[in-house]
């Protein structure tokens, strides 16, 4: 029996079997990978252990202690602290407010603030962690942030540790730093579950791995020497997967979006850059380096300062994203949460927001023309849902990641699509899916624009990268030129090797 | 120059520059401004909005809401002023005032936090509820008070300073320490920060929002006596639209409506600016029709400029 026990884990959901009859065992000092496609199970295990819910049928058990938690609570005390995706702290508060939050060394209700510092002091200390505990929570970097997330674990003195996806969003210096800290948390004998979608990451950083599919436990490696990626991700996915990434070579053709001297408050030097019909064009760069920021410009959704736009050879003369979509530019924005999907409301509505004004009379809603809208983009994308009725907010990322597409592509005449970072936090086969569809719709003759920070991914669909770097454009190289320390270097600013990070 | 100009109105400190530089004009070019009659004056005109602003601020620091406070003034007053004259008991008639008060507020709580019942909604209804008892307990009519000592309690002085101003002040002292040294404090201001990752660290939410009403109420108790005292009667018709003044004291002072962010200093300066503003036009006659307009341009401008300064501070 190992020291940590699943055993014969089911939960069911309303019409839906989340996890069946799942039983595993991770041992102390190990770092444990869990992987699977969104709804394969993941989270609702994640969620069993850290008493958010409770398991049908089936036992955990610590130490050879069955453990029944009532509540988060509970299973806080018990040494079981999960560390979510979005990071569970309060902006207001200080670094160490926040470690101490819900244990507020006091007296009377006084809080004790020296002895708060001391015993927050001496953790983060011991951990390795340096970060001024006085600053407040707001003024850190993700990065940072997440490291006083796992700071919250050790002040805990965690038994288990649950890591959510955790380096979805840090740039790639901040992962090492977070590979660090938890090589040293696996040396003082932790659990640590580490729930990734990212093979690179599970590979470099798991003992032993857990794949789950459908809610049942598809495979169990103790040992990760003998397994190939390919083998993980056929376990995943149920079938072998041989190339995700699918390339077609297409034919390009004329210029559709040509971007001269593009200048605004984030770049460092004014943007010149153009995209072909049928052409996918990559952008690749830290966290940062001001992809996104050129566009937005590009987009209207923020102030350009200086510079043209056309498309098909017309200026584009509008500031503003409504007229960019005139001109045929529509963007798919970084932060599907916050900028893409409307919640609360249903895919037929999110499918028709912007198009809309195509749907009406005098003013008036064409509702059968809304319906049709919708119900053919939900086949021509793929979308796997119960009815086109359903709310946004139930389907999994990649799911609403098609939806939005299908938004864009719903607006007629559009002729460049800008996707910023598509595939973030979507599992693999919806990834397949979606770069799909890029090049059937590059093959349709738009130009493509593709933001990423996976240079995998950059590398796998693009036709042409285009590298930034502290707010300029760094580089340029075709398919032909494409490698891995060429664009890295061309990625990171002067003084880093690539090697540091290429690893 | 505007650059540094720009730095110092949208730090943290802003508010409180700009108070400095109103309280400077206002003395300089009003007549009779800067004067120990005016000023005793002005402090006691925002006694109530003041000590309510105490509690609204841990309210909306919590991402909560209260429109009940005004009706809860009126009636504690009606509650003291009648039960002082049955009882023949001051302190008794404070007592049960105080107690209705924090009745109410713990009602409030209760409804808000156990049965998920939006505040604002909440809070509408007990508005109506508690004006319409205070309406029928007096019938309608103002109950006046038959002990002369009740009038002491706003009449007296303590070092030449009436006792609501002294009252005020400790109200000030007392829940600013309570916001910023407490674990009830930081909980409240972790609750509106971010109430998932308060209830996963174990902070006991419910009961913290239950407690922050119930407090309410107890103020509101306060508020009301210290009010009943001064206009000598239970006016079942007393703080009609207080609860407004009291909101907008505490967005002027930077009290972050979507919650987690809030500071005394700036509620003080927000009481005293919303007073200030209100005095000066009463010194220079300017009708009572205009003063509406004065305060709502007052707020729009203090909301502008939190808006300026959070993108200020975003951008850095």
């Amino acid at each position: 029996m190992s020291f940590l026990d699943f055993s014969r884990i089911t939960k069911t959901y309303p019409g839906v079997k989340a996890l069946s009859d799942v039983s595993f065992g991770v041992d102390k000092g190990v770092v444990h990978g869990l992987m699977g496609e969104n709804g394969a199970g993941k989270s609702t295990l994640i969620k069993i252990l850290s008493g958010d819910q409770h398991a049908d049928a089936g036992e955990i058990s610590i130490d050879g202690k069955v453990q029944a938690y009532a509540s988060t609570r509970d299973a806080f005390d018990n040494g079981v602290i999960v560390i979510h995706q979005e990071l569970q702290l309060v902006p207001e508060l200080s670094v160490a407010e926040n470690l101490s939050l819900g244990r507020f060394p006091a007296s009377a209700g006084i809080i004790a603030r020296t002895r708060m510092l001391d015993d927050v002091g001496a953790k983060l200390k011991s951990a390795g962690i340096d970060i001024d505990m006085r600053r407040k929570v707001k003024t850190l970097s993700i990065g940072e942030r997440q490291m006083v997330e796992i700071a919250k674990a050790i002040m805990l003195d965690a038994r288990v540790i649950a890591l959510d996806e955790p380096t979805s969003s840090l740039s790639s210096r901040e992962s090492e730093i977070l590979f660090a800290l938890i090589d040293r948390l696996r040396g003082e004998g932790k659990v640590i579950i580490y729930v990734s979608h990212r093979l690179d990451e599970v590979f470099r950083l798991c003992d032993s791995l857990t794949v789950l599919r459908d809610g049942k436990l598809a495979a169990h490696h103790i040992s990760l020497k003998d397994v190939t990626r390919d083998q993980v991700v056929a376990e995943m996915v149920g079938r072998e997967i041989s190339d995700i990434w699918g390339f077609r070579p297409r034919k390009a053709g004329d210029i559709r979006l040509k971007v001269e001297a593009l200048s605004g408050a984030k770049l460092t030097t004014p943007a010149s850059f153009e995209a072909r019909a049928g052409e996918i064009v990559g952008f690749f760069g830290l966290i940062g380096a001001g992809r996104s920021e050129l566009m937005r410009l590009v987009f209207g959704a923020d102030p350009r300062s200086g510079g043209a736009i056309t498309v098909d050879s017309k200026v584009v003369h509008a500031t503003d994203p409504h007229g960019a979509i005139r001109a045929g530019i529509v963007l798919c924005s970084e932060d599907r949460k916050h900028d893409g999907i409307i919640q609360g409301r249903s895919i037929e509505e999110n499918i028709n927001i912007s198009s809309r004004r195509h749907h009406t009379r005098f003013g008036v809603l064409n509702r059968a023309s809304e319906t049709a809208t919708a119900e053919t983009f939900i086949k021509k994308l793929k979308v796997r849902t119960p009815s086109r009725k359903q709310d946004i907010i139930n389907l999994s990322g990649g799911n609403q990641q098609k939806v939005i597409l299908g938004r864009w592509l719903s607006e007629q005449g559009v002729r460049v699509l800008i996707v910023d970072e598509p595939t973030r936090g979507i599992d693999v086969g919806a990834k397949s899916e979606i770069y799909e569809l890029l090049y059937q719709l590059a093959e349709d003759g738009m130009a493509i624009v593709v933001v990423s920070s996976e240079l995998p991914e950059v590398m796998g669909i693009c036709d042409r990268v285009l590298v930034m770097c502290g707010g300029r454009i760094s580089a340029e190289l075709t398919r032909h030129q494409f490698a891995e320390k060429a664009i890295l270097a061309a990625a990171l600013p002067d003084k880093k090797t690539p090697d540091a990070i290429a690893s | 120059m505007t650059d540094r100009l720009k730095k110092i109105l949208l730090g943290e400190q802003g508010l409180v520059v700009i108070f400095i530089v109103a309280f400077a004009l206002v003395s300089a070019l009003v007549p009779n401004f800067l004067t120990d009659r005016n000023m005793l004056g002005l402090l006691q005109s925002v006694v109530t909005v003041g000590i309510v602003a105490c509690t609204m601020m841990f309210c909306l620091a919590a991402r909560d809401f209260d429109l009940s406070v005004g009706s809860i003034v009126a009636f504690a007053g009606m509650v003291a002023v009648m039960a002082s004259n049955a009882t023949g008991s001051i302190l008794l008639g404070l007592l049960a005032a105080i107690a209705c008060g924090a009745f109410v507020g713990f009602i409030n709580g209760v409804v808000i936090a156990k049965f998920r019942i939006n505040a604002l909604i909440t809070t509408l209804a007990t508005m109506q509820i508690v004006r319409g008892l205070a309406l029928i307990a007096s019938d309608g009519r103002a109950v006046g008070i038959n002990s002369p000592d009740f009038y002491q309690l706003a009449l007296s002085k303590l070092l030449g300073i009436p006792t609501p101003i002294w009252v005020l002040a400790v109200l000030f002292g007392i829940f600013g320490f309570v916001l910023n040294r407490t674990v009830f404090g930081k909980n409240t201001l972790a609750i509106g920060g971010n109430p998932e990752a308060s209830r996963l660290a174990g902070v006991n939410v419910d009961r913290t929002r239950i407690w922050i009403f119930t407090l309410q109420g107890v103020v509101c108790g306060i508020a009301g006596i210290l009010l009943a005292s001064r206009i000598t009667s239970g006016q079942p018709n007393a703080a009609v639209g207080l609860e407004l003044s009291v909101i907008s004291a505490c967005v002027l002072g930077g009290v972050s409506l979507a919650g987690g962010r809030a500071t005394m200093s700036g509620v003080i300066v927000g009481v005293l600016i919303m007073g200030i503003a209100e005095n000066a036009m009463n010194l220079l006659n300017i009708p009572a029709f205009y003063q509406y307009i004065v305060r709502g341009v007052i707020l729009l401008l203090a909301v502008l400029l939190d808006n300026l300064r959070s993108s200020a501070l975003g951008r850095r």
